[in-house]
């Protein structure tokens, strides 16, 4: 029984295809002598039995706006006044006012009250061819994009005339992604619909298929399926399914952890940034500076300021941050350093509070100068969008820069401190500062130096912030308590330990978080910490010497 | 060493103020005690029998006021146990404070019973908001009195504990324990934002009606509670200079300045860090429990990092290593922060961030450090040197 109407169901499908395909024969674009405006014009006039007539002739006319007219038809919003019979484009505004824009000519017309207005009439029918135009048109698109979208949409609300579009187009598709998104799109189709051995063959064909529309169709049909007294067939598609489903979902797992790891470097590379220039001024000076998180705000202000002034050079904006937002910062580190800091040697707790007092003063400055409010760093073309790999895993450009960007920049400390003599020099007052100065080494010089290096390269870290959050008084602090874990966590002075130490924290955190929900993530990696600090006090990687405390 | 020590805490700069026969067998116990007493007698004399007009009349809202000050006080006594005799610099004693503030919010919560806006009997309204239908298993007792003031030594102290013999056991110490403490209070404060914890999230505890059957709004209770907490503030100082004082103290401030020889000698110094980090929270956390009824709420955001860093203040501000210090750090601080914040609001921060640079800079010891040179060079202080006993 169910045999035949699945046959005759497919007889009442392929004539369907057959006729519409006809019908896209016909279906050329290239009509572009034809006036829209003087067809549009006629749409107040015509009946609407004459109406799918009128409609199929716009619809053939090659013009950028024949896909707004037909889509502001099919959602009810094209109007005509009745004054001057005038095609409009008409959206009800808060004041019970119609805003009306010019079809034709795009242009803003005084808002009317309703009265004043009358709807070009539709009716089911006509909605419905209106729709499949659409499709087509927005299937022959010369941007892909808007061709992949349009598929995308027909993927997840399959519709007659647009599968049968479709399948008229594959051949004709040059596109690569275009035609293998179209296939998955008729192969659906044709597992929905086809007869059993088509759907066997469909359901191995989309084994690899990652889109959500594709898992959730096959799901939905394991469902539907009778769960006792199975025939053979239904027996066999529900073992094909589930197969191919579970193959699916352990993909798509897969893929969840790579994004997750890659959520995870993301944050860590932001707190790496935060932290490295802590742990240097630790290592080298051994006083915690508390002002560390105002120094990247003052970096994430510097950017801002940077847009400011230069309006139009948004895209390189970015760049000229960097170095500027590294000598405001570092320059505001070695003045801190030179007139606070090197009074208070060998007392590091009393240096932690007078830091954590400049801090205050300098959040409060940047209140007083650009208000409490948030300042929005906009970012630049290149910054935004992502890098789509497949349907369920994609990279936004954002993340993957700042974390090129954040390893660069650790390289390159990295390598000032090895290869360089500024990094000799550091390294030596790090391990001995009396040795080092009996052997000549100006440790005074070092120390605001190394100072001005860990405050500069926060300004750097504000910059990356700037893009992640907004820009406000606050933003240090938020970041603050994190690259001190993260400190302790690698071991104080050691650049490798702090990059370990950051990417598993970051990693740990992002995680946890689809399982726990952020903020318990966040308390879970404290508490977790702390018990660590407890077994290795002196963090992953302790620095190795003599000095016993 | 022990003499010196001995000498330094009995005989004070303050012991010569005035009247010197009469005062020279007094210590700062008694002048601490004495001007507290004083204090207390002034503000509620002046509270109950001069009447609004008047001049010397003192207003429900000062009474308070001072009463907030007063506690303070006694908090930033129980930071410069650790950090000024023990050298424990605790960036969390927010988190005792809150959580003894948390045990007081919690009866006070469980005492407005139906009167709440949902009225129902059992369940604060945050809970019933919530949908939940009974208390959680950390709310039982809650109602009772005797169990708030358990609880308000216990909750605070077990933190303490469990942290404390963790930290100081693996010897973590200086700036990473700094940082732990700071964490500990930071996580906590997340935690408390949490609606599911059942400590209100966000909002926290309010609204409070009455305490042990006297009304909150009451300016006579307003006075008791203030006087109450003059009588606390007392009984800690009293307690802290016992401690400091006794045999005990002595190994916790040599703990502070040597800790290897301590250990080398035989002492077991954690245990020592332990026990008066304890004794420290309990203080905070009695501290917190007095705050909450008289400025009415408790939340989350007295966890905040940046609240603890401004106790430190207060004791560095005052002079740490003196208990004395610590009281008048406080009660001057936050006098300040009062007056700066009606007067110009963005400038508190820049006092107070100018308050931590200059003081570290240039006051190592504190306006109580200040205090003996004052007296030096006005020649009333007679006979011999003052020795601090750092």
């Amino acid at each position: 029984m169910k045999q035949i109407f699945s046959v005759l169901l497919s007889c009442i499908l392929s004539w369907q295809v057959l006729a519409s395909t006809q019908d896209l024969d016909a279906f050329q674009r290239t009509d572009t002598d034809s006036d829209l405006s003087q067809l549009v014009n006629q749409l107040p006039k015509t009946k609407l039995k004459k109406m799918p007539s009128l409609v199929e002739k716009i619809a053939h006319i090659n013009n950028e706006k024949t896909h707004d007219v037909l889509q502001f038809l099919l959602n009810g919003e094209l109007f005509y006044t009745k004054a001057n019979k005038t095609v409009v484009h008409a959206v009800k505004a808060d004041n019970s006012l119609y805003v009306l824009t010019d079809v034709l000519t795009s242009e803003m017309l005084v808002p009317v009250e309703k009265s004043k207005l009358r709807k070009v009439k539709t009716n089911n029918r006509l909605r419905g061819s209106i729709r499949s135009y659409i499709a087509k048109i927005d299937l022959t698109d010369e941007d892909k994009n808007i061709r992949i979208k349009a598929v995308k949409q027909l993927l997840d609300n399959p519709s007659d005339s647009g599968l049968s579009a479709v399948q008229e187009l594959i051949s004709k598709e040059k596109d690569k992604d275009v035609r293998e998104l179209m296939n998955i799109t008729l192969l659906l189709n044709q597992l929905k619909k086809g007869k059993h051995a088509e759907k066997i063959a469909a359901i191995t064909q989309l084994e690899d298929t990652l889109e959500p529309s594709v898992k959730n169709a096959m799901v939905s049909m394991l469902e539907a399926l009778p769960t006792e007294s199975k025939t053979d067939e239904q027996k066999a598609l529900a073992a094909n399914l589930s197969k191919v489903i579970n193959n699916i979902e352990s993909k798509r797992g897969v893929f969840e952890v790579i994004e997750n790891i890659f959520f995870g470097l993301s944050l860590g590379s932001v707190l790496l940034l935060a932290a490295i220039g802590l742990t240097i001024t630790f290592g080298v000076m051994g006083v915690i500076n508390m002002a560390h998180g105002e120094m990247m705000m003052l970096g994430a202000y510097t950017t801002y300021v940077i847009q400011l002034a230069f309006p139009n050079l948004i895209e390189y904006s970015l760049l000229m941050a960097v170095p500027a937002a590294f000598l405001v910062s570092g320059l505001v580190g070695v003045i801190i350093e030179r007139g606070v800091i090197r009074y208070l040697k060998g007392r590091p707790l009393e240096t932690l509070l007078a830091t954590f007092g400049i801090s205050l003063i300098l959040q409060q400055l940047v209140r007083t100068v650009f208000s409490p409010l948030n300042r929005q760093v906009q970012a630049p073309e290149w910054m935004t969008g992502s890098w789509v790999i497949n349907p369920v895993f994609s990279l936004t450009f954002n993340r993957l820069y700042i974390i090129i960007f954040s390893l660069m920049v650790f390289f390159t400390l990295l390598l000032i401190l090895k290869k360089s003599s500024l990094g000799l020099h550091v390294r030596a007052v790090s391990q001995n500062r009396d040795m080092a100065r009996a052997l000549s080494i100006k440790s005074d010089w070092v120390d605001a130096i190394t100072f001005g290096l860990g405050s500069g390269i926060a300004g750097v870290a504000g910059v990356v912030l700037s893009q992640l959050t907004n820009v406000g008084p606050n933003l240090g602090q938020a970041y603050i308590i994190d690259s001190f874990l993260v400190v302790v966590f690698g071991g104080v002075g050691n650049l490798w330990g702090t990059l370990v130490a950051a990417m598993s924290l970051g990693s740990i955190n992002k995680f946890l978080e689809p399982a726990v929900g952020s903020v318990l993530a966040n308390i879970i990696v404290l508490v977790g910490l702390v018990l660590f600090i407890q077994k290795r006090p002196k963090g992953l990687f302790p620095q190795k010497g003599r000095a016993a405390d | 060493m022990t003499n010196s020590t001995e000498i330094s805490n009995s005989d004070t700069p303050m012991q010569s103020f005035s009247l010197q026969n009469l005062f020279k067998t007094l210590s700062h116990l008694h002048v601490v005690v004495g001007t507290l007493f004083i204090a207390t007698l002034y503000v509620t004399v002046c509270n109950l029998f001069f009447s609004e007009g008047s001049l010397l009349h003192v207003s429900d809202y000062t009474v308070s006021l001072f009463g907030k000050y007063l506690c303070y006080a006694l908090l930033a006594l129980a930071v410069d146990l650790v950090w000024g005799y023990c050298g424990i610099l605790s960036l969390g004693h927010g988190a005792f404070f809150t959580l003894g503030g948390y045990a007081m919010g919690m009866y006070l919560m469980r005492q407005i019973g139906d009167r709440g806006v949902y009225g129902n009997p059992d369940l604060p309204d945050f809970m019933v908001f919530l949908s939940w239908t009974e208390l959680p298993w950390f709310w039982a007792g809650s109602s009772s009195i005797v169990w708030m003031i358990a609880m308000v030594f216990i909750g605070p102290g077990l933190l303490a504990y469990v942290f404390g013999s963790m930290a100081f056991r693996s010897r973590v110490s200086g700036v990473y324990l700094s940082i732990m403490t700071q964490a500990m209070t930071y996580a906590l404060m997340l935690a408390f934002f949490r609606n599911e914890m059942g400590f209100g999230g966000n909002n926290g505890l309010t609204d409070f009606k009455e305490i042990a059957g006297f009304s909150l709004q009451d300016p006579n209770t307003k006075l008791a509670l203030f006087v109450i907490t003059a009588i606390a503030l007392a009984i800690g100082y009293w307690v802290s200079n016992y401690i400091v004082n006794s045999k005990m103290g002595r190994v916790i401030t040599a703990t502070r300045d040597a800790e290897s020889r301590i250990r080398f000698v035989g002492f077991r110094p954690e245990h020592y860090k332990v026990w008066i980090f304890v004794v420290s929270a309990m203080l905070a956390g009695v501290a917190g429990a007095l705050y909450v009824p008289q400025v009415g709420i408790i939340n989350p955001g007295e966890f905040s990092p940046l609240n603890s860093i401004e106790m430190v203040i207060w004791v560095a501000i005052g002079g740490r290593c003196t208990l004395y210090g610590a009281i008048i750090g406080a009660i001057v601080v936050s006098y300040a922060k009062t007056r700066f914040t009606a007067i110009m609001p963005e400038a508190w921060l820049f006092a107070l961030g100018g308050l931590f640079v200059l003081v570290t800079l240039l006051l190592p010891k504190g306006i109580a450090g200040l205090l003996p040179n004052l007296f030096d060079k006005l020649s009333i202080f007679q006979d011999e040197k003052v020795k601090k006993n750092t």
